[in-house]
C-alpha cells in the first residue's frame, strides 16, 4: 500500500462528484482526501484525490475512472515533482496568559491569525500534511477547541499544464 | 440547440422525433404519470412501434433480447418511481453482459425533484453503478442531443445500458427539434484500433506456442467478428473454446471447437485452458465462472488479452501482451501478423497438443445418463429441441440447469442464435428476451428454454406476445424445483432440500394436484397461448414438431422431467479447474503434458 495523488479533470456538470466518489467506494477503495474546484476553464473542474492503495489496484481504479464519460483526464502527481498543499483552520484556547506563546508557535510555522477573541485565536496555515501535523502537535498543549482541514490540492512543477490537452478534446467535440 | 427555422414543438414530441431519427423501430414500455406526455406523440408515430408489456422488467429484458438478436440498440420506457426501479434488474443485466440498451424514464417535475414527491425515485443515482452512463435532462432543448448521445454511448466501444431521465415539465415544455444534433462527449473516446507493436508481439507468441488455445468471449459477437475468427482459427489450426456469452461465435460442428469452458464446460475445453502455454483471449474477461480458483487457472500459460475495454485487461489475470481494440480489428490484424510469422518460417508444431486434446475429447465427451426412475431426461428434451428447430432458430435461456444444458446440448452454428443472462444470472430473462428477439428478427423461430422457477418470474409477458402478435415458443423444463439450487443442496448440503421444491409437478409438494401448481398448460391457455404437455420420451419429438407448426400464436410446452438430473461436468465454486468432475464421482486423469 502506498499513497497516490491523482489529479482528475472532469466536465463541470452536476453529479460528476457522485460518479467519481461512488466508483471509489464501489470498487473498494478508501479516499484519504478529496478536493474539488474550478480551473482556469469554466467547463472543466479539477479533483485532487489522495488514495492509499497498491500499484495494481490503482491501475484498475484509474482505468475504471477513465471509463466515466465525464472524466477528461487523469494524471498521477509524483510528490517530488509537484507542489502539494492543504489548508488548516484551527481554533486554539488562548487567554492572556498564553496568547503570546500561541502566536509565537503560529509564527514558527508561518501561519496567520485570522480571528481573535478574549479566550481564543483562530490560526490559518497552509502546507503539506506533515507540516500541518507538526503545527497541530505544537498547538495541542494549549487546547484545540475546533479544527478543520481541506483535502490536498496539488499542481506539477515546471511550465507544463495538464489542462491543455483536456481542453483540446473539449474543442474537438464542440 | 434551438433553430428558429423549425416549428415549435414540445419536449415530448422532440423525444419521439429523436427516437425516429436515431432509428428506433420498437420501444417496450408501460406508461404512467410522469412519462405520460411522451406517450401522446408516441401514439401517432408510425416509425416507432410501442409494445405494451405487463411489467417493466419485461420491457428491459425485451430490449436486451432485441439488441442481442439484432446488434442494434434496444429501447425500453417506464414512468418515474416504481416504473423506473422495475427496470433496475434488466439494466444491471445489460451492464454485466455489455448489451446496448437505452432506458427512457419519466421523472417527477423538476420543481418536485428532491421533495419525496409521489412516485419519485432518484433513478440516476440508483443506476449510477449499473449504467455505462445516464442523463437527467433539465432543458427540453437538450433532448435531441441527449438521445443521440445515449444511443451513441450504448452501441459504441464496449456496449452497455444508458438511461435518460426526463422530468415531466421538460417533456411538456416548448422547444424546437433539430437533427442531427452536435454531440458533446469530450471524455468519451473508445479505442478501436489496436497497437501495431502489440499485434506483432501477439503474432510472434501465437506462432511459437506449442499448446495454444483461442479463448473466445462475447466481445467477438459484439464486434461482429465471427467470420474473422473463423479465418484466424483455420489459419492457425489452434483449438477454440467459446464462453457462455460467446456460444455461436464459432460453429460447434467445427473440428477445432472444444466447446464451452468453465464451471460446466467440457472436460476438453477446461483441460485445454488449464494445460495451455498460450491463451489468446479475445473479448473475454476471465470471469470466475470460467477461471475457477484464479490462482490455479492456466498456470503455465502466457496471456494475450484483447478487449475493447482497457479496464478488463489485467483485471483478474495479468496479460503478457495487452491489446486494447475492437475484436474485429484485432483479429484481422492478427491474421496478417501470424501469416507474416508463418511466411518467415516460424510455426511451432501443435500436433502433439491436438493428440492430447483429442484423447480428452474421446475419453470425456459431453453426455448424460438416462434416468433410472423412468422419468424424462431434461437433457434429451433440449437436445431434441436443438435438432428439430435447427441452427437457424434462436434459443433464449433463463438461468439454471436448463440454461447450462441448453449451452451444452444444442449445436450452435451461427452467431446471435444463443441469448442468455450470463453475468448477472437473472432468472426470468428468457420469456421477455425471447419476445424482444422475435420483434427484432420476426422471420426466425425463437425458442425460450425456461425452467419452472424462471418461468414463474416473467411469464406474464406471454399475454403481451399473444396480444401483440409475437409468436415465440417456450419450452418449460419443468422439474418441479429450483433445479440448480437443488443440485448444490444435493452435492454440498447433505441432500437437505431447503425451499427448492416448487410444486410445479404433480407430487406431494403440490398437494397431490394432478398437474402441479400452477398447471402450465392451463396458464398458457389463460395467457392466450397454445399449451402442450409432454411427459414421456416418446412424445418429445411430437410435441416439438407440433409447436414448430404453429406460427400465429405463442406456444408453451410443459416438459415434465425428472428432478434428479444434474449438470455435469462441474468445477465446484471456488475450487481449481484442476478439480473438474466429468460426471458424478468421475475425475479425469490428465496425462503429463510436456511442460
Amino acid at each position: 500500500m502506498s499513497r497516490h495523488t491523482l489529479s482528475v479533470l472532469v466536465e463541470n456538470k452536476p453529479g460528476v462528484l457522485a460518479r467519481v466518489a461512488g466508483l471509489f467506494s464501489r470498487r473498494g477503495f478508501n479516499i484519504e482526501s478529496l478536493a474539488v474546484g474550478p480551473t482556469e476553464h469554466a467547463e472543466i473542474s479539477r479533483m485532487t484525490i489522495v488514495v492509499n492503495v497498491a500499484d495494481l489496484p490503482l491501475e484498475q481504479v484509474t482505468k475504471q475512472l477513465n471509463k466515466l464519460v465525464n472524466v477528461l483526464k487523469i494524471v498521477e502527481l509524483d510528490p517530488a515533482l509537484s507542489v502539494q498543499r492543504e489548508l488548516l483552520l484551527v481554533k486554539v484556547r488562548a487567554d492572556l496568559a498564553v496568547r503570546s506563546s500561541v502566536l509565537e508557535t503560529a509564527q514558527l510555522f508561518r501561519a496567520k491569525v485570522v480571528d481573535v477573541s478574549p479566550e481564543s485565536v483562530t490560526i490559518e496555515a497552509t502546507g503539506t500534511a506533515d507540516k500541518l501535523d507538526a503545527l497541530t502537535t505544537m498547538l495541542e498543549p494549549f487546547g484545540i477547541r475546533e479544527m478543520v482541514q481541506s483535502g490536498m490540492v496539488a499542481v506539477g512543477r515546471g511550465p507544463r499544464s495538464i489542462t491543455g490537452t483536456a481542453l483540446r478534446s473539449l474543442d474537438r467535440s464542440a | 440547440m434551438t433553430d428558429s427555422s423549425t416549428p415549435p414543438t414540445t419536449g415530448a414530441q422532440s423525444l419521439v422525433r429523436s427516437l425516429e431519427a436515431v432509428g428506433a423501430e420498437v420501444v417496450f414500455g408501460i406508461p404512467g404519470g410522469a412519462i405520460l406526455p411522451a406517450y401522446d406523440p408516441l401514439f401517432d408515430s408510425t416509425a416507432v412501434r410501442h409494445v405494451l408489456v405487463r411489467h417493466e422488467q419485461g420491457a428491459g429484458h425485451a430490449a436486451e433480447g432485441y439488441a442481442q438478436a439484432t446488434g442494434r440498440v434496444g429501447v425500453c420506457m417506464a414512468t418515474s418511481g416504481p416504473g423506473a426501479t422495475n427496470l433496475v434488474t434488466p439494466i444491471a443485466d445489460a451492464y454485466m453482459d455489455s448489451v446496448p440498451i437505452v432506458a427512457i424514464t419519466g421523472q417527477v417535475p423538476s420543481a418536485a425533484i428532491g421533495t419525496d414527491a409521489f412516485q419519485e425515485a432518484d433513478i440516476c443515482g440508483i443506476t449510477l453503478p449499473i449504467t455505462k452512463h445516464n442523463f437527467l435532462v433539465k432543458n427540453p432543448d437538450d433532448i435531441p442531443r441527449t438521445i443521440a448521445e445515449a444511443f451513441h454511448i450504448a452501441i459504441t466501444g464496449r456496449p452497455g445500458p444508458v438511461l435518460v431521465d426526463l422530468p415531466k415539465d421538460v417533456l411538456q415544455a416548448g422547444t424546437r427539434f433539430s437533427w442531427p444534433p452536435a454531440m458533446d462527449l469530450p471524455g468519451y473516446r473508445p479505442v478501436l484500433k489496436p497497437h501495431g507493436k502489440q499485434i506483432r508481439e501477439a503474432a510472434r507468441l501465437i506462432a511459437e506456442a506449442r499448446r495454444p488455445v483461442l479463448y473466445i468471449g462475447g466481445g467477438v459477437l459484439k464486434a461482429h467478428a465471427a467470420a474473422e475468427l473463423k479465418i484466424l482459427a483455420e489459419l492457425t489450426g489452434i483449438p477454440v473454446v467459446t464462453t457462455l456469452m460467446a456460444r455461436g461465435a464459432f460453429p460447434d460442428s467445427h473440428r477445432q471447437h472444444l466447446g464451452m469452458p468453465g464451471m460446466h464446460g467440457t472436460v476438453a475445453a477446461v483441460s485445454a485452458l488449464q494445460k495451455a502455454d498460450l491463451l489468446i483471449t479475445l473479448g473475454a474477461r476471465f470471469d470466475d465462472r470460467v477461471t475457477g480458483k484464479l490462482s490455479t487457472f492456466a498456470p503455465q500459460a502466457l496471456v494475450v488479452h484483447a478487449d475493447i475495454d482497457p479496464a478488463e485487461i489485467s483485471k483478474n489475470r495479468t496479460a503478457d501482451v495487452p491489446i486494447v481494440g475492437d475484436c474485429r480489428e484485432v483479429i484481422m490484424q492478427l491474421v496478417g501478423g501470424v501469416s507474416a510469422e508463418y511466411d518467415a518460417g516460424h510455426r511451432a508444431d501443435i500436433a502433439a497438443w491436438w493428440a492430447q486434446i483429442d484423447s480428452w475429447r474421446a475419453t470425456y465427451p459431453l453426455g448424460y445418463e438416462e434416468p433410472t426412475d423412468g422419468s424424462l431426461a431434461p437433457q434429451y428434451v433440449i437436445e431434441r429441441l436443438g435438432k428439430i428447430a435447427g441452427p437457424d432458430a434462436l434459443y433464449v435461456a433463463g438461468v439454471g440447469q436448463h440454461q447450462m444444458w441448453a449451452a451444452q446440448f444444442i449445436q450452435y452454428e451461427k452467431p446471435y442464435s444463443w441469448l442468455n443472462s450470463g453475468g448477472l444470472g437473472t432468472m426470468g430473462y428468457a420469456v421477455p428476451a425471447a419476445m424482444g428477439a422475435k420483434m427484432g428478427r420476426p422471420d426466425a423461430t425463437v425458442w425460450a428454454i425456461d425452467g419452472d422457477g424462471c418461468f414463474q418470474m416473467t411469464n406474464q409477458e406471454l399475454a403481451t406476445c399473444a396480444l401483440e402478435g409475437i409468436p415465440i415458443k417456450v419450452a418449460v423444463i419443468n422439474n418441479g424445483n429450483l433445479g440448480m439450487v437443488r443440485q448444490w443442496q444435493n452435492l454440498f448440503y447433505s441432500e437437505r432440500y431447503s425451499q427448492t421444491g416448487l410444486g410445479t409437478l404433480s407430487s406431494a409438494a403440490s398437494g397431490g394436484a394432478k398437474h402441479g401448481i400452477p398447471d402450465f398448460v392451463k396458464l398458457a391457455d389463460a395467457l392466450g397461448c397454445i399449451g402442450l404437455r409432454c411427459e414421456s420420451k416418446e412424445d418429445v419429438d411430437g410435441a416439438i414438431e407440433k409447436a414448430m407448426e404453429i406460427d400465429d400464436q405463442p406456444v408453451v410446452i410443459d416438459f415434465a422431467v425428472g428432478q434428479d438430473a444434474q449438470v455435469w461436468p462441474m468445477v465446484p465454486a471456488g475450487t481449481s479447474n484442476d478439480e473438474i468432475m466429468a460426471a458424478r464421482g468421475v475425475r479425469p486423469v490428465w496425462d503429463e503434458v510436456e511442460g
